[in-house]
């Protein structure tokens, strides 16, 4: 019981007015970037007329003026949005109404409503920026609203300084910092961005179903994790049969490459399956960073297929639904393998050529009169890449036109997809069939926890070719290009500028400090990137190992027995603090009067045991006698100067036998 | 083993007397029975009086009829901007017939000292009072002479915003145990004032309840009254809370604490008990506290009655 409550329906006065505004305008602030012009505008209007209100008594308007604003917000907000659900939108008409709140808010309630309605929209800016300075602003935020709070339920409104009040707001908060941190750890994670809505996710893109020259160079920038790999113990196979099967592609205009020609029109589904030549097909599980495509990586070539997925023509898993979450899903792949036969439809398909790049298809044909089968081809385009000055760059000069014969007979700087584009299209010219598989190949080992990390840099893209009697058959030409990138990474043949090392280093002290800065603040980033937002379902699973707690289920039950225990711990503390100030005396008297509480005669907190008792004995005349025994006995057990055990009996007896 | 069998017995003699002692004044000054109990309490707790009003509303009567009641001598002091300390102590004259000085002891030696209108004399002649009302004694060019026994000063005061006042400083306000206000009487009650008989002419036909020696007795058995651990609990409770309020600029003092449990005590006796209840601290509360405490620099006066309302809703542990 809590004798400062301020009645709910006291009105607001200025200071009360004056802090509401504060805290919703700092709350407002993250925000404006993305919202539309005319409701940061509303705002102010609606805090200026409520401020007026509450300064120079200007009338607040009425309820119907009210449900008229609130009609043209939710109007205005669905003719910009085209809906009222979303984040956007969604935030949109949180502020909004936000806004419109302030205007009828007239009494403590009310206030209380904005304040929390302030929580709310502060933590919808981390749906819009998780990074830290604006985590250190929102905190900011939070303690100005905590401490607006906290004055609101102080005996009498305003006049607190500013300093006392946010320092009461952060000392509740700092109490508050060891429940977050448990929670935090604790607290089952659902798979998904720590912050943000189903739609949200993937915001790296990742690979596309199309491939053109520069189209995975972009990617060889990228630091961000594609997906993660745990091989459950087993061997990690060796770089070289890393390869992560993605989307197939078969038609190309010369110069792009597309899995169709009409992307409208996907393949057919139909899986036309494989004969493996392993003994046992290798165990995995992957962890696939959203990419808001639906294809699942998995090694040549997958044997079984993860539910809520299936497995194309082309051999590779296609989820359901787009991957717009962390997805973690076990496959199991057959590394050596004989693929089925090929239809005649396929074998047109993967010889299509266009028109263009006549000198490549030239030197096809060329070949294929020479050669005395299909293997002496392959092995003279290999060494034709392998002999001749080809160089492995992540700067190609830009193409134009004939795309393949520029690069193999001008510029003969490429990336992978040059590579596998050329060699595809000169094996089709020589009457192989042929295609080009875009995906990632090899990944970084992380030695602490044994599994392997495949970035957004290990994109790549090799070809398959039809030989007789061996089904299609993976050939890199980047191999023979540069074959450290298969064996040892890509960080092998990238130059240190492109691994993000350094960029623009001067001696100059000054270049100097800033570099060292920015790399301090980049790893911070990067820590925090680890450790809170990247805290998922993965790294609770890792954290919680460690701790002695493997299933889902002992994790739950862990978390559920920690948070009861430790509230049972704080509350005996509490009820034994309690209990030990507490005399018997007392402790019956408070039994005798929750007795009296049930019949509706409460007890204020300041009220006497004579002046209750005789409120009592008034109100409920027949058990007068006892009342005022009671009383008696415990006013000579309490206030007098002797009293004997005997008393406290007594009083016990006569409290357990009282019956109001 | 009964209650109150530990207890000596008077406490109840001494209630029912103080009681017809506040009964009999009630018959002159009508609808004032709260203050006129509170009085009484003051004045056996041996505490100074001081009441703040406006003029006409029955200070000096109040004054006049306790020390009738009470069987005290009393004297008048009119408090005014020329008053000098020995209008107050008291003169020494030089006697020709005996060649020496002799003591004329001034009104302050009296066993009731009405001070009127204490705010209108400068700090000299304040202090010349106040000083009497700490010490009991009066030093007057190196005797000392002791005041009278009983000896309570009821002081009144204008409110501080008429003109010509020198308002007493705080440290001098702690000296009076309570600060009472008289406020208009009620409608029958001023009703009954204006068609009844004289108030003076009652005064004169009071016959004294008690003597002098007697309420000696009485005030000596006001510290005896038990103040049990769990009241100094409510207390302490009443005295950090006011400590940590924002709306005071000091809480109260130990020595207010002091008061506040001797007014208690006071009260309790009053009430024929030989221990004090939570009853008795709230009884006595505002009119103790309320002229100790001083709005917090950014609070207006309100605020004083704001917190001695909130002082008066600690919850009883």
């Amino acid at each position: 019981m809590n004798y400062r409550f301020s009645p709910d329906d006291l009105p607001l006065d200025r200071h009360a007015v004056d802090l509401l505004m504060l805290s919703t305008g700092l709350t407002l602030m993250p925000h404006l970037p993305h919202l539309p012009l005319f409701i940061p505008l509303f705002c102010a209007v609606f805090a200026l007329w409520r401020w007026m209100s509450a300064h120079y008594a200007w009338a607040l308007p009425g309820v119907l003026a009210r449900t008229l604003l609130t009609l043209t917000a939710l109007g205005g907000i669905s003719l910009v949005f085209g809906t009222i659900l979303g984040r956007d939108a969604g935030t949109s008409l949180l502020t909004l109404m936000l806004g419109l709140k302030l205007l009828e808010t007239r009494c403590y309630r009310d206030a209380v409503v904005v304040l929390f309605l302030d929580y709310f929209l502060g933590i919808a800016a981390v749906l819009y920026s998780q990074s830290i300075p604006v985590l250190i602003y929102l905190v900011l935020v939070l303690l100005v609203i905590t401490a607006a709070l906290i004055e609101l339920n102080q005996p009498t409104h305003g006049h607190t300084p500013l300093r006392v009040m946010l320092r009461r707001a952060g000392v509740l908060m700092a109490q508050a910092i060891p429940l977050a941190l448990l929670l935090f750890v604790l607290f089952p994670r659902i798979p998904g961005p720590l912050w943000g809505m189903p739609q949200d996710g993937g915001g790296m893109g990742g690979l596309d179903d199309s491939m053109s020259p520069g189209s995975i160079t972009h990617l060889s920038r990228s630091d961000a994790v594609a997906f993660r790999v745990d091989f459950n113990g087993a061997e990690t196979p060796l770089p070289q049969l890393l390869y992560w099967r993605g989307p197939v592609l078969w038609y190309t205009d010369g110069r792009n490459w597309s899995a169709n020609r009409d992307k409208a029109v996907p393949p057919p589904a139909v899986d036309p399956g494989f004969t493996p030549l392993d003994d046992a097909g290798l165990e995995y599980s992957v962890t696939l960073e959203p990419h808001s495509r639906s294809w699942l990586y998995a090694l040549d070539l997958p044997i079984s297929v993860p539910a809520g997925a299936h497995r194309t023509r082309d051999l590779f898993l296609v989820a359901d639904k787009p991957v717009r979450q962390l997805t973690r899903y076990s496959v199991a792949s057959s590394l050596h393998y004989r693929t089925a036969p090929l239809s005649e439809a396929e074998r047109a398909r993967a010889l299509q050529l266009p028109a263009a790049n006549p000198e490549a298809q030239a030197l096809g044909a060329e070949w294929r009169a020479q050669a005395v089968d299909d293997t002496a081809v392959v092995e003279r385009a290999l060494d034709y890449f392998g002999t001749e000055p080809f160089y492995y760059t992540l700067d190609p000069p830009p193409l134009s036109g004939n795309a393949v014969d520029e690069f193999l007979f001008q510029t003969r700087r490429g990336f992978c997809e040059h590579y596998s584009a050329a060699f595809t299209v000169l094996m089709r010219a020589a009457g192989i069939p042929a295609r080009v598989v875009t995906g990632y190949q090899g990944g970084e080992l992380n030695p602490l926890d044994d599994y392997l990390i495949v970035r957004q840099r290990d994109a790549h893209a090799w070809s398959e070719i039809w030989l007789e009697g061996r089904g299609w058959v993976r050939v890199d030409p980047t191999a023979a290009v540069a074959p450290q990138r298969i064996e040892q990474g890509i960080d092998s043949v990238l130059p240190a500028q492109q691994r993000g090392l350094l960029r623009d280093f001067q001696s100059d002290a000054f270049n100097a400090l800033w570099q060292r800065s920015r790399l301090a603040f980049d790893t911070l980033n990067n820590r925090w990137n680890q450790w809170v937002l990247a805290y998922g379902p993965e790294n609770q699973a890792a954290v919680l190992a460690r701790l002695g707690l493997h299933s889902r289920v002992t994790t739950v039950l862990a978390v559920l027995t920690g948070i009861v225990l430790l509230l049972v711990v704080i509350g005996a503390a509490l009820l034994y603090k309690r209990r030990r100030r507490i005399d018997p005396a007392l402790r019956q008297y408070q039994r005798f009067c929750a007795k009296l509480a049930r019949r509706g005669l409460v007890r204020a907190p300041a009220e006497g045991p004579a002046a209750f008792c005789a409120r009592a004995e008034g109100q409920l005349p027949e058990l007068s006698d006892t009342i005022a025994f009671i009383k008696h006995l415990y006013i000579a057990i309490r206030y007098e100067s002797h009293y004997s055990s005997d008393q406290i009996k007594r009083l016990r007896r006569a409290v357990a036998a009282f019956r109001p | 083993m009964r209650p109150h069998a530990a207890t000596p017995a008077p406490a109840g003699d001494f209630s029912s007397l103080l009681n017809k002692v506040i009964a009999g004044v009630g018959r002159v000054i009508l609808g004032k029975d709260e203050v006129i109990r509170l009085a009484v309490t003051c004045l056996i707790a041996r505490g100074h009086l001081l009441i703040e009003d406006l003029p006409g509303v029955g200070k000096t009567t109040l004054a006049h009829m306790l020390a009738r009641t009470f069987g005290l001598r009393f004297q008048r002091i009119q408090f005014t901007s020329d008053m000098l300390p020995s209008d107050i102590l008291g003169v020494s004259v030089y006697d020709s017939d005996r060649s020496a000085f002799k003591f004329h002891p001034g009104p302050v030696f009296s066993q009731v000292v009405l001070a009127d209108e204490v705010n209108r004399a400068t700090p000299k002649a304040q202090s010349a009072l106040l000083e009497a009302m700490e010490e009991y004694q009066v030093t007057i060019e190196g005797d000392t002479h002791a005041l009278p026994q009983p000896f309570f000063v009821i002081a009144t005061q204008n409110p501080a915003y008429q003109i010509g006042t020198f308002p007493l400083p705080e440290s001098q306000l702690d000296r009076f145990l309570m600060c009472l206000h008289m406020g208009y009487p009620d409608r029958a009650a001023e009703r009954e004032l204006l068609l009844g008989a004289d108030r003076r002419e009652l005064l004169q036909q009071l016959p004294a309840a008690i003597n002098a020696e007697e309420l000696t007795i009485i005030q000596a058995r006001v510290p005896k009254v038990h103040t049990s651990a769990a009241l100094v609990d409510y207390l302490q409770a009443i005295l950090a809370h006011s400590r940590e309020s924002p709306l005071c600029q000091n809480g109260l003092s130990p020595r207010a604490g002091l008061a506040l449990l001797r007014g208690a005590q006071a009260s309790a006796l009053l009430d024929g008990r030989s221990h004090a209840l939570p009853e008795d601290v709230q009884t006595v509360l505002p009119s103790v506290i309320g002229h100790r405490l001083q709005p917090a620099d950014d609070q207006s006066a309100p605020a004083i009655a704001e917190l001695v309302s909130q002082l008066t809703a600690v919850p009883i542990p």
